[in-house]
């Protein structure tokens, strides 16, 4: 509880919605929740770099070329599975390991609809839709053995990791013809392939989302949608409620809340959050095998989190692209050793900061700027 | 008839050694320390590593496993001295540091060594029980891990340094009041339990092909006998061996391995349901 700063222990607000009474226009409400006190950033200072970042984000695509761009659309396919793993860990302080085996699951279930179904009258929409909801029920089930018996967060991380790679070890060995769902073959270790991108329905034709321009903004609309979504929902008493969990679930309990429904709410979030990105991963390479639910894989989320910072949904979302730019670069200059800078980063990330580098980083700068009343 | 009942004995027998076998370091680490360590697969792979070289450099094969055995505690010392010692009041964090470690051992071994190394053959040969041709080298692994089990008991409760760090783990700071040098007793515990896994290596890696993700293999098995059996070792990895080695050999006897594998993760998910604290918390909780 010490050194929290400004999160303090969030109790307060969710007791009474720190609100005026006389906001009763329920969007107002919401639109207040944008800034809080479960995020950073606050003020004309904070939201003006916001519009620069998001103007930046729209108009870099004139200035590059469709296969950098696509490649860009790429990075921000895992930012879903990222944030969603920080509500879980950072906000409700129960660390998953495998979030990989939501992603892999509606990766695969987008697969078999779409193979099966096709694309037709934007039913890879449909496929998207479903194929998160699969998800987010494998997290629903899950999430309640664990949460509803009481498992303490060491165990969470254990139990979820161990799905994920006995989910990779089915997965891998699904080679033979009789694995297969209706028209779709799953293919074993060399996975699945062939499914149609997303497409959505447009007068005059479909406008087919391949990894281009399209596509990018497409994803750079849902992740701002999502992290937008995130910051009023973390904010609102629910994500109080959350906090209050992770500083101390009995006083919590205490408190009155069922510690267990919001435990399983939260997962269920960033289970479905990690579908998204199992879906959108798909979609975009128009493949998906069981190493997407593998060790390396299980962790790579885990160190972008823990690098930008768990306990904010801005630093997690910065600090997940800087490292997948960086594991990216790296996997091109020096492909083998990719995963031990990752591993040392990890290592050094938890011993020097354990707030996150980002975060680190972010409070600082707002410490600096504080006088002038801005937060970046 | 009696051939298939000594079938059946000898699936559960192997099963059973290679739970207790591989999940003892992760059970003392976590039991004594509460930490749970990721690295515990890549300590497995470096003991198997270790004793596969020393084999091949002439050394008598039980000599070797040992020798790999020593060398995997003494990585885990160094490890703890520079690493987990920071990280004590911090489970998660430690956890996710023994992560990291975890890929960089892995990839550092497949970086330096490639990606496979010749391995030594099984041992001791075969026997035939009613026409079915069993291996030798297991059923002294059944013996093995059954010795492990009571060398651990023995050391733990009938030996002066076993008393000391029983005390350290239940109250750290009267043990340190009364003399106990708590951070040596840490050290040398995440060292046991290192050195447990690379005895794990060392015994299974005749048996298997030596590649640097072998870690993983034993990854699954050993988290789900260390959640069922909660805290304790005896009381609850050793049990829990039993009962996870039942429902192991009889799901791959059925439908093989995979299967096996599958059985163990859907009873831990109803285990922890049913009971939050495993065995032993079930079995311990009317004395509390």
């Amino acid at each position: 509880m010490t050194g929290q700063g400004k999160y303090g222990l969030g109790v307060g607000p969710s007791l009474i919605d720190a609100t005026p009474q006389q906001q009763r226009n329920t969007l107002a409400l919401w639109l207040s929740r944008l800034e809080g006190p479960q995020t950073m950033g606050r003020g004309r200072g904070f939201w003006i770099g916001f519009a620069l970042a998001v103007l930046v984000a729209v108009i870099y695509p004139m200035f590059v070329d469709g296969w950098t761009v696509g490649n860009t659309a790429y990075f921000l396919v895992w930012t879903f599975m990222a944030m969603g793993l920080g509500v879980i860990w950072g906000y409700a302080g129960s660390l998953s390991f495998g979030q990989t085996a939501f992603f892999g699951l509606a990766g695969y279930g987008y697969g078999v609809l779409t193979l099966n179904f096709g694309a037709a009258y934007g039913f890879t929409l449909l496929a998207l839709a479903l194929s998160v909801c699969l998800a987010a029920l494998l997290a629903v089930v899950v999430g309640y053995f664990m949460f509803y018996g009481r498992v303490q967060g060491v165990f969470i991380g254990i139990v979820t990791l161990s799905i994920t790679l006995v989910f990779q070890a089915f997965m891998a060995q699904t080679a033979g013809p009789e694995w297969a769902i209706g028209a779709a073959r799953l293919n074993g270790f060399n996975g699945m392939s062939g499914m149609p991108p997303l497409t959505i329905p447009w007068s005059g034709g479909h406008v087919l989302l391949y990894a281009d321009t399209a596509l990018y903004y497409v994803l750079l609309g849902l992740m701002l949608v999502v992290y937008l979504g995130l910051r009023m929902l973390l904010n609102a008493p629910f994500g109080n409620v959350l906090v209050a969990i992770r500083e101390n679930p009995e006083r919590a309990e205490m408190l009155g809340y069922d510690v267990r429904r919001y435990q399983l709410l939260g997962f269920v979030i960033g289970g479905a959050l990690a579908g998204l990105s199992g879906v959108l991963y798909t979609a975009w390479g128009q493949y998906i095998t069981p190493s997407s639910m593998g060790i390396t894989a299980a962790a790579l989320p885990v160190i972008w989190v823990a690098f930008g910072g768990r306990k904010d949904v801005t630093a997690t979302l910065i600090g997940t692209l800087v490292m997948i730019f960086l594991y990216q670069w790296l996997t091109i200059y020096g492909s083998q050793y990719a995963i031990v800078v990752m591993g040392t980063i990890l290592v050094l990330t938890v011993l020097f900061a354990p707030e996150g580098i980002v975060l680190t980083l972010m409070r600082w700068i707002a410490a600096r700027l504080k006088p002038a009343g801005g937060q970046p | 008839m009696l051939s298939t009942l000594f079938s059946f004995f000898y699936q559960f027998g192997d099963a059973f050694a290679f739970l207790v076998i591989a999940s003892m370091g992760l059970a003392i680490i976590f039991g004594m320390m509460g930490v749970i360590n990721l690295a515990h697969g890549e300590f497995i792979m470096c003991g198997a590593y270790t004793t596969v070289s020393f084999a091949q450099l002439g050394l008598p094969l039980p000599l070797a496993i040992v020798g790999g055995s020593l060398v995997a505690g003494l990585m885990g010392m160094l490890l703890e001295v520079t690493i987990i010692r920071h990280l004590y009041n911090r489970p998660l964090d430690s956890i996710v540091a023994t992560w990291g470690i975890s890929m960089i051992a892995t990839q550092g071994v497949l970086i330096v060594l490639g990606s496979t190394m010749q391995g030594v053959g099984t041992p001791l040969g075969s026997f035939t029980v009613g026409g079915f041709s069993y291996s030798t080298y297991r059923l002294v692994l059944m013996g093995i891990a059954v010795l492990l089990l009571v060398g651990l008991y023995l050391l733990f409760y009938h030996t002066r340094a076993g008393v000391i760090a029983r005390a350290t783990i239940q109250l750290p700071l009267m043990a340190r009041a009364t003399g106990v040098d708590t951070g040596r007793v840490y050290t040398l515990t995440f060292g046991l339990g290192a050195a447990l896994a690379g005895l794990a290596g060392g015994l299974y890696a005749p048996t298997m092909t030596l590649v640097p993700t072998m870690g993983a293999t034993f990854m699954v098995e050993s988290f789900v006998t260390v959640v069922i059996g909660g805290g304790d070792i005896f009381l609850g990895a050793a049990p829990a061996a039993a009962i996870l080695a039942v429902i192991r050999s009889g799901l791959t006897a059925w439908q093989g391995q995979l299967f096996g594998q599958i059985g163990l993760l859907i009873t831990v998910i109803i285990v922890i349901r049913v009971l939050p604290g495993g065995l032993s918390g079930w079995i311990l909780g009317g004395r509390k």
